[in-house]
């Protein structure tokens, strides 16, 4: 193995927007190859899939066979690898399509759903193989990008973001708009991490860096009906961008029981 | 290799096509000295996103459509608001018009610089990628990382974020960006504007194959503006319509061996993207545009589509003069957008993503849930005349060529479009059969 450590960035089925945390860089692009060797990130130039590397990061979600595939492939040749992003990791806005696919089973009375096939779904890479570090978030920033890099290339494992956004939030001195402004705010269930931007921005947050540790959901959609919004809004809230990670499919199923 | 066997037959296939975005493949037959099947295709698997937006409110789709996109989310952003903001009557008035163009310029700027430097230019300087480019090439490689970081800088100066921002609404902007935020990136672009315009001269100076084809230029038209944000579908043989107009003309059609769809002007591949537009809208630039664009000597509208480089570096130096005088005398409105109701209806809404038109019809019912979605992105609507255009160009080059300069000149060719893959492969019909 070379002094430096390799690194691959693969693009599975996404916006791109995720790679763009390499390519948004501006000059600290230029600092990169002094400390990693890029040996394949297709957007950027170097092209070697199959080449093994220290540290692998995938963006996007498993929707083909031949993704079913390469996603082993990648896995094999990695030591190292994160999921980049929401669609990486929970499947993302994309996964949508899994539910859509069930609505329209829901419709047709004499539809099966044993005729869903599973490629027919977006799903996140840990759904096939073992992942070491998951990067929330659509899209990621820079920043998470690149401390998990950092943290790796100086031998420690980098921290996995577990609070909940409402801590960052607070600790910034954004005005509640959940509070001041009645709005469906999701920041009590989101992880932390992207900087408190929607409450910035006089709005509530959409959840986009998924699920934090502990989800009460049942407490915060209370208080969204209460605010007037119907079992299916609130639903709809959960059900979108990381509508597929675990606790935000469970809390909205719940909803669209209701509704 | 073997010059001078014209006869020979060869099969050339780029499996992954390196520095585009998303997932595209080349595949191209020459039999007996002539070309006889060329395919760009784009095996990204579909993505449904017209299908995700059903049912949810028109805000809610504003951050949807964001999502085909990481490279132009501003863009789907401003065709979809303004879509319903046309079905609902709402005029959000000139504050939110101005700011939504210097937003949108914020784009284009992060947008062509990527493609200059990172994704086109190493092609014409013999070079794999831009961080090997940058080895030779340091100034050139961080004047344009400038201008990339300055745009990314002024989206996220509306929107808190460049990728997926979330300051857009319909109506208006969630919140307006302070006066000392402003000003300070105000005084950036003014640091900008020579780099913009050593940009420019740059672009013309390097050494770009000269091949002229016939080509329908399309883009939109406005009256006293660049063509950004809004306007009339213009084309360059007469096409002068409304963009509620646009399917009495425009046709998508499904090709087998693309997960995009294809699109034709009255039955004919067109052209969209910068050099299409500027083909068309030389007109409405800055007088210093022009003048800078003239010292080069290239003379516009151009027929070389390796002129695009250079249309995106006017394209550039148009956008930071623009936006700085839009934020001219900035001043915080009291708020950032209007109320509205919500109206059934269809939503028709267009605007010049950096690729090209990005065209949005939704149907709308009365609570304004959207009930069906209809979007084209530039790059389908690129498909059919960039394969026409890998047929040309490498007739003009020459077949004789060995394989590896054939197959690099094809890549070139589809990279000087900035294809967005991503964008192209949004939507597939989904079909559900019941038996």
């Amino acid at each position: 193995m070379s002094a430096k450590p390799k690194i691959a960035v693969h693009k599975f089925s996404s916006c791109d927007g995720c790679q763009l945390a390499f390519l948004n860089l501006g000059e600290t692009l230029l600092e990169l190859p002094k400390l990693v060797d890029i040996v394949h990130f297709a957007e950027a130039g170097p092209m070697d899939e199959d080449q093994p590397v220290d540290v692998a990061l995938v963006e996007g979600s498993v929707n083909t066979e031949h993704d079913l595939e390469r996603i082993q492939r990648i896995r094999k040749n990695s030591r190292y690898l994160i999921s980049i992003g929401a669609c990486a990791t929970s499947g993302g806005l994309q996964a949508l399509r899994n539910m859509a696919d069930a609505d329209a089973w829901e419709k047709a009375i004499y539809a099966a759903p044993e005729h869903l096939d599973s490629l027919d779904t977006a799903t996140p890479i840990a759904a096939h193989v073992r992942v070491d570090l998951a990067l929330w978030g659509c899209p990621v920033n820079s920043r998470q990008v690149l401390s998990a890099l950092r943290d790796l290339l100086f031998g420690v494992a980098p921290r996995e973001e577990t609070r909940p956004l409402c801590m960052e939030c607070k600790r910034l001195g954004k005005v509640c708009t959940l509070v001041t402004q009645q709005a469906p705010c999701l920041g009590p269930v989101t992880q932390a991490g992207c900087g408190a931007l929607c409450p910035s921005m006089g709005r509530a947050c959409y959840a986009c860096y998924g699920p934090s540790e502990q989800v009460n959901d049942r407490s915060l959609g209370r208080r969204f009906e209460g605010f007037g919004l119907l079992p299916v809004e609130v639903a709809r809230r959960f059900h979108f961008i990381n509508n597929a990670a675990p606790a935000f499919k469970a809390a909205g199923d719940r909803y669209r029981g209701e509704g | 290799m073997d010059k001078g066997h014209e006869q020979r037959d060869i099969r050339i296939e780029v499996p992954v096509l390196a520095r585009v975005e998303g997932e595209g493949a080349l595949e191209l037959d020459i039999q007996s000295g002539q070309i006889s099947n060329v395919k760009l295709r784009i095996f990204e698997p579909p993505r449904f996103f017209e299908k995700f937006v059903e049912k949810h409110t028109c805000d809610d789709v504003i951050d949807m459509v964001a999502r085909i996109c990481g490279i132009c989310p501003v863009a789907y952003q401003m065709s979809a608001a303004q879509a319903f903001e046309s079905l609902f009557g709402i005029d959000p008035g000139q504050w939110v018009r101005d700011m939504r163009r210097v937003m949108y310029c914020g784009e284009w700027l992060q947008s062509h610089a990527l493609h200059i430097h990172l994704l086109a230019a190493p092609d014409f300087l013999g070079f794999g990628s831009a961080l090997e480019m940058a080895a030779k090439y340091p100034d050139e490689v961080r004047r344009g990382l400038m201008l990339q970081t300055l745009g990314n800088d002024l989206i996220a100066l509306f929107g808190a974020r460049s990728v997926h921002p979330v300051g857009l609404r319909v109506g208006g902007f969630y919140r307006a960006p302070s006066s000392a935020a402003v000003d300070a990136i105000r005084a950036r672009l003014e640091q900008a504007l020579p780099q913009a315009e050593a940009l420019i001269t740059w672009c013309a100076s390097l050494d770009l194959p000269d091949d002229r084809q016939g080509f329908i230029s399309v883009g939109l038209r406005h009256p006293q503006e660049y063509g950004i944000y809004s306007g009339n579908v213009v084309s360059d043989n007469g096409l002068d319509i409304d963009v509620a107009d646009w399917d009495d003309h425009f046709r998508e059609i499904h090709i087998p061996h693309s997960t995009a769809l294809h699109a034709e002007l009255d039955g004919e591949p067109y052209l969209v993207g910068p050099l299409a537009r500027l083909n068309i809208n030389l007109d409405r630039l800055p007088a210093d545009t022009i003048e800078v664009l003239q010292r080069t000597g290239i003379a516009f509208p151009s027929n070389n589509m390796f002129h695009s480089m250079l249309a995106r570096a006017v394209e550039i130096h148009m956008a930071v003069l623009e936006a700085i005088s839009l934020l001219d005398g900035y001043r915080e409105p009291e708020r950032a957008w209007v109320d509205w109701q919500p109206k059934a209806g269809v939503a028709i809404g267009a605007s010049e993503a950096p690729r090209g038109i990005l065209w949005h019809r939704y149907d709308v019912d009365a609570g304004g849930h959207v009930t069906s979605a209809r979007i084209v992105p530039p790059t389908s609507q690129n498909q059919g005349r960039i394969e026409q255009d890998i047929v040309q160009s490498l007739q003009a080059f020459g077949l004789d060529h060995d394989d590896d300069a054939l197959r690099l000149r094809a890549e070139t060719v589809i990279r000087n479009y900035d294809p967005c893959i991503s964008c192209a492969t949004h939507f597939l019909t989904l079909k559900v059969n019941r038996s």
